[in-house]
């Protein structure tokens, strides 16, 4: 059974944004491997004639008309913000020292 | 850093061969963003024109917008491209402040066509370019870095965002490897990225500007020793944003990738930053696979499935193709295919029509848009149309020239003033008192000076020696600082000698 290794669960942390501890590596390295697992199991019963499911409903070509509807005032699309500076959206640092 | 010394593009093009792969991103010129009813005005105050799904609010719903699958649609047939009978957007994962979902929805492996290609004219010959695919998705926000040395993102303390733009719908149009170009790679790319943009703005689907940041090109480039099958590793230069830099963009890390080569190192996969200053590159990241964006298909969204029907209605309704135009214009204004090609490539195709529209003769328009405004744009380094004078403007510089008041030695200094910001033409001339020297008497005067200062030419003139005249003329010129009408200077002298013309 091919399941996830220690550094793909690293790596995966690092492309989540998530600084994980070694022994939380190995715990969740265990616990993805269970669901992957899981899935491949399921993935042997569906054979080529089952195609994945990626929504549940059988609909298509659900479109709008391309017309203007009002957008939120930049008060209320700043509301939630953490922080905020000429009337924009202020974040930390985005490249850091590496 | 080390900084590598380039070889010349004549010595890297001796030993290796490019390949090319461009990536061109278009903005449509749709009303409202992709996904949502937002407008897509430019302009607008920051964070105006944002909503619930555009700010990747929680429990809000993407829809998409007909009017952006359907531009989508006609660019895919426009480059002759399969369109799909059934594909997806899907979720491409980052971590990156420039989209507020954490995630662009894009197409992953289902883009809604595929499989075309673009002839272009290179030199007076076609090249066809092959397109892999032209797949639907959003642009990002825009980020303002603060703290930095200037402005950019390095050595930044943090950074502002704007979501106007996040969400407004984008086209992403790959070319399949583009070989057999050899020397001529950085030409080929300009005239498939001009070409292109000339398509774009035929099918009305985008305005396709520039220097506005609505089309915008990446250039994929690696080299390979010649007779070599593999390709090489290749660097991606971002952002390159104007024909001349495509160009520019292609020649350089060709040969800094010669250099690298030479030198016995290899090339690394990565992002590249163009500088337009100098037309160098410099290192950007190292390039994230593919897998590391985790695409999956976008569950908040249903498949995009075009009905054949509708399909060939938008094919039936595509207007005359840029190539056929330009062939049409090109036996209307009786140029050569490499003439017409020069003005495309300058850029002049829609100025050159806008000041005939303005009263202009073709000839006249082509003469002063390829000549004096066209060195002035490569001086100056910017795209003809960015020159601050009118199609208009230039008419009426025709219309002078034709009523005579200009000549055109007055008419290149009428339009040097209109570009100094002086004012429309007929101000300049008034400003800077560029009249031809109509008045008869003064004329006369000068004439009968001239005369009278170069007895011995006026002699053989009046012995039958008409081509002496020009020494005359050029004397007559000289003295009324060139504000004369020659061939009126020639008639008077001819005149006044007592010789038939
Ligand atoms: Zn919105």
């Amino acid at each position: 059974m091919p399941g996830i290794t220690r550094e793909e669960v690293a790596h995966l942390a690092r492309l989540a944004r998530l600084e994980l501890k070694a022994e939380e590596l190995d715990h969740f390295a265990g616990q993805l491997d269970d669901i992957i697992g899981a899935v491949a199991r399921v993935s042997e019963v569906a054979d080529q004639d089952v195609p994945p499911t990626s929504h549940p409903l059988p609909l298509t070509n659900v479109m709008r008309v391309d017309e203007v509807r009002p957008s939120l005032t930049p008060q209320q699309a700043l509301a939630c913000a953490p922080a905020q500076e000429q009337q924009r959206f202020k974040v930390p640092q985005i490249l850091g020292e590496e | 850093m080390t900084v590598t010394e380039l070889v010349s593009y004549e010595d890297a093009l001796a030993a290796y061969d490019p390949v090319m792969g461009l990536e061109v991103h278009v903005e449509l010129g749709t009303k409202t963003k992709m996904f949502c009813g937002c407008s897509t005005a430019l302009g607008a105050e920051p964070n105006t024109q944002t909503c619930p799904t555009c700010l990747g609010l929680p429990g809000s719903l993407p829809v998409v917008n007909a009017t952006g699958v359907e531009s989508a649609i006609k660019i895919g047939l426009a480059l002759n491209c399969e369109i799909a009978e059934w594909c997806r957007f899907a979720r491409k994962n980052y971590f990156y402040p420039d989209m507020p979902k954490n995630f662009q929805t894009s197409q992953y492996d289902e883009p809604i066509a595929y499989n075309g290609y673009l002839d272009v004219d290179v030199d007076g010959e076609v090249f066809r370019v092959e397109i892999e695919r032209a797949h639907m998705e959003e642009d990002t926000g825009k980020s303002t870095h603060v703290g930095g040395a200037t402005g950019r993102i390095h050595g930044a303390q943090h950074s502002l965002l704007d979501y106007n733009r996040a969400g407004i719908p984008l086209i992403e149009i790959v070319t399949k490897p583009i070989v057999g170009a050899g020397e001529k790679a950085p030409e080929v790319a300009k005239a498939y990225v001009t070409e292109l943009r000339e398509l774009i703005k035929s099918l009305g689907v985008s305005e396709a500007r520039m220097e506005m940041g609505q089309m915008r090109c990446d250039v994929n480039l690696s080299l390979r020793p010649r007779g070599v099958e593999k390709f090489g590793t290749r660097s991606e230069t971002k952002n390159v944003n104007s024909l001349r830099s495509v160009e520019r963009a292609v020649r350089f890390e060709v040969q800094r990738h010669a250099a690298v080569l030479d030198d016995g190192g290899t090339i690394i996969q990565e992002t590249r930053h163009f500088h337009e200053e100098d037309g160098s590159t410099t290192s950007g990241r190292v390039k994230e696979e593919a897998e590391d964006y985790r695409y999956f298909p976008e569950p908040d969204l249903v498949p995009v499935a075009p009905t054949r029907a509708w399909v060939e209605e938008l094919r039936g309704g595509l207007p005359e193709l840029p190539r056929v135009y330009r062939n049409r214009l090109r036996e209307e204004w009786g140029l050569s295919r490499h003439e017409m090609q020069s003005v495309l490539n300058a850029g002049a195709i829609d100025l050159i029509t806008a000041t005939i529209d303005e009263g202009a003769p073709a000839d006249q328009a082509r003469k002063w848009w390829m000549g004096e405004l066209a060195r002035r744009a490569n001086e100056d380094g910017v795209e003809l149309a960015a020159l601050p004078i009118t199609p208009a403007q230039v008419a009426r510089v025709c219309a002078l020239v034709k009523e005579g008041s200009l000549n055109d030695k007055l008419a290149r200094q009428t339009i040097e003033g209109v570009l100094a910001g002086e004012g429309g033409p007929d101000e300049v001339v008034t400003k800077r008192g560029l009249k031809v020297v109509s008045d008869e008497g003064a004329l006369g005067t000068a004439v009968d000076e001239a005369i009278a200062a170069n007895a011995a030419i006026a002699d053989k003139i009046r012995g039958g020696k008409v081509a002496a005249a020009g020494a005359l003329v050029g004397a007559v010129m000289k003295a009324t600082r060139g504000q004369a009408d020659a061939a009126r200077v020639r008639e008077l002298i001819l005149e006044k000698l007592g010789v038939e013309g």
